[in-house]
């Protein structure tokens, strides 16, 4: 096989890594509702992740907390995005008996989300590094 | 009026690094603008805590490390005309007004103006029914009252500084207010005039919590490095009279400021970008845009606003009972199995009728849902399992002996529990729960009382 053709198979085939090979990510609170930004490291990244990081895969992730919505804000001028899920806070910090009550972790739950980028994608080898 | 106006952040909440406020005052009187420094220092549930402790001893509610904040600055502040300003009265403005004011005496400052902004509670508005709640609990309606507050806007600090207020006490005030009202004092800005309005509310939403701006909260090492993130400098907005907003921070300093730390604070705790409510403007961030501008230094621009919200937001705080927790480790072979086994126990030793979530530290706690280690996510998903965790409950009561006595049963598994268990941690903590609401205008406003008077008069002022 030639090099091209090597190169056009890697295109083709997705490889599934973890969100936070592309992107960083805040968590926030208000009461019971949780926010979650998600910002693409490469702004060229942005229409990959729009397909990719959908409301419903967020919703999906977050579905043993029963979310009463999950709304997707789009920022391209930012590179980013802004979830924010009600109802998935135990009652909110005042009331929440998890460790974490405000769920300023939960950033990090959703970088650990398996995403399919395509094969030839720099996040596929990149192991570290990520540049802001 | 100058062309520029330097306004640096001092604390970004209750609890965070007293050492921080001294380079940002190093740098303001470096650079010699007109300049003011912020404290912010209100959470959600901190107002309704020193409101407890205002019951307790009327000369305190306001916020406990006030003095340890400001001594080391204060005398630099007064000697370059750099303006304070801080939610730091919380439950008692006043008494903080005083306490400051000792601290101008004594750095030999007697004749500054301190302006004390109150009014914010408005706990009598709730008895009245006077207020809309916002979202859904009405389980907490019923709970004992501790104190309702209004977030007050820029315009009542306005008329502080105008009185000529050099330091300013509030309690509850929007947190971007504390900005918007020495930028718009400084450029004569019309709290009518929307488009000023958002740029200064945004300016202070990215300033507000301190160096989640500069560096705070953002290290993930090998992705995201952050230098000296033992010294972060806490930043510093530099704002022009056409309304540029850049942000920086003082030179010497651990920490950075590029694109991607300013794009995670302007998000932070956002939820519909086109409409951020304050009291002061409806801010549109969805034009909103970020450009490097040198080393640590960002500009920031494209913030829109619409008319302020009619209403204002309401935070009532009602007594939200005891939270009972203990911890207790189990490492090495078989670790998690023993950790499951001593939550079992614990789940038929702790009184049936109480509110419990139990946690595998390292395995299962914080990622998982609402059943805590007993069902919801796998964090087997996410990192590697690590047999070196630590069992956890919490439990919730009205009361706090039994709340004591449900924790004391983790400690007892150090005799009665599985193999191996140690280092056994509890701890019980009053609560306070919170429900919102919104308040008419004119509920509110006429309760809004503005005082300015010197250091030494503060200090001669009795206690109510």
């Amino acid at each position: 096989m030639t090099e091209q053709a090597q190169a056009e198979q890697a295109k083709a085939e997705t490889v599934t890594v973890p969100l936070h090979r592309l992107a960083h990510a805040r968590a926030g609170d208000k009461g019971d509702r949780l926010n979650v930004s998600v910002i693409a490291y490469r702004a060229c990244d942005y229409e990959l992740l729009k397909s990719l990081v959908t409301a419903e895969r967020i919703c999906a992730l977050f579905a043993g907390r029963r979310p009463r919505e999950v709304k997707r804000y789009e920022l391209p001028l930012l590179s980013a995005f802004n979830f924010v899920l009600d109802g998935v806070l135990e009652g909110g910090v005042n009331r929440s008996l998890n460790l974490d009550s405000h769920g300023k972790t939960l950033s990090f739950r959703v970088l650990a989300m398996p995403v399919e980028v395509p094969g030839d994608h720099p996040a596929v080898h990149q192991k570290m590094g990520g540049r802001t | 009026m100058t062309a520029q106006f330097l306004i640096g952040c001092g604390a970004g909440f209750s609890g965070d690094r007293t050492d921080a406020p001294i380079p940002v005052v190093r740098e303001l009187v470096r650079r010699g603008n007109p300049s003011a420094i912020f404290f912010e220092t209100l959470g959600e549930r901190t107002l309704a805590l020193a409101q407890l402790r205002r019951l307790e001893d009327p000369g305190e509610g306001h916020e406990p490390l006030l003095e340890e904040l400001l001594r080391p600055v204060l005398p630099d502040c007064l000697a370059a005309d750099i303006a304070v300003i801080g939610n730091f009265g919380a439950a008692n403005p006043e008494g903080a007004a005083r306490r400051i004011a000792g601290l101008c005496a004594a750095a030999g400052f007697s004749d500054v103006p301190i302006g004390v902004v109150e009014g914010d509670e408005v706990t009598a508005l709730v008895q009245a029914g006077k207020l809309t709640p916002v979202g859904i609990d009405p389980s907490l309606h019923d709970r004992p009252l501790i104190c309702a507050n209004a977030y007050l806007g820029a315009e009542p600090l306005m008329v502080a500084l105008a009185q000529g207020a050099r330091i300013l006490v509030t309690g509850r005030v929007a947190d971007p207010s504390l900005v918007v009202a020495p930028l718009a004092h400084h450029f004569a800005w019309d709290p009518a005039d929307s488009g000023r309005m958002a740029t200064a509310t945004l300016a202070g939403h990215l300033l507000e919590c301190g160096s989640q701006v500069t560096g705070g909260y953002f290290a993930d090492p090998g992705w995201k490095d952050v230098p000296d993130p033992h010294s972060i400098g806490f930043p510093i907005a530099e704002v022009t009279a056409d309304g540029g907003v850049t942000i920086g921070k003082p030179a010497d300093t651990g920490g950075l400021v590029n694109e991607a730390t300013v794009k995670e604070q302007l998000l932070y705790e956002i939820h519909d970008p086109s409409s951020y409510l304050t009291p002061d403007v409806t801010l549109d961030m969805t034009g909103v845009a970020v450009r490097a501008d040198g080393l640590d230094r960002v500009a920031v621009f494209g913030a829109r606003g619409r008319a302020r919200p009619e209403r204002l937001k309401v935070t009532v705080s009602v007594d939200g009972g005891y939270i009972g927790e203990g911890e207790i480790s189990y490492a090495g072979p078989n670790a998690i199995a023993r950790a499951r086994l001593a939550l079992d126990v614990l789940a038929r030793r702790v009184p049936q009728h109480l509110r419990l979530r139990s946690d595998i530290i390292g395995y299962r706690s914080v990622l998982a849902d609402e059943g805590g280690a007993a069902g919801g996510v796998t964090a087997e998903d996410v990192f590697p399992v690590a047999e070196d965790v630590r069992a956890r409950i919490a439990v919730e009561s009205d009361s706090a002996q039994e709340a004591e006595a449900a924790v004391r049963e983790v400690v007892a598994l150090l005799c009665c529990g599985p193999a191996g268990g140690g280092g056994a941690r509890t701890q019980v903590r009053r609560r306070v729960h919170t429900w919102s609401a919104t308040a008419a205008r004119a509920d509110v406003d006429p309760g809004v009382r503005v005082r300015v008077a010197s250091a030494r008069r503060w200090v001669e002022t009795p206690h109510d």
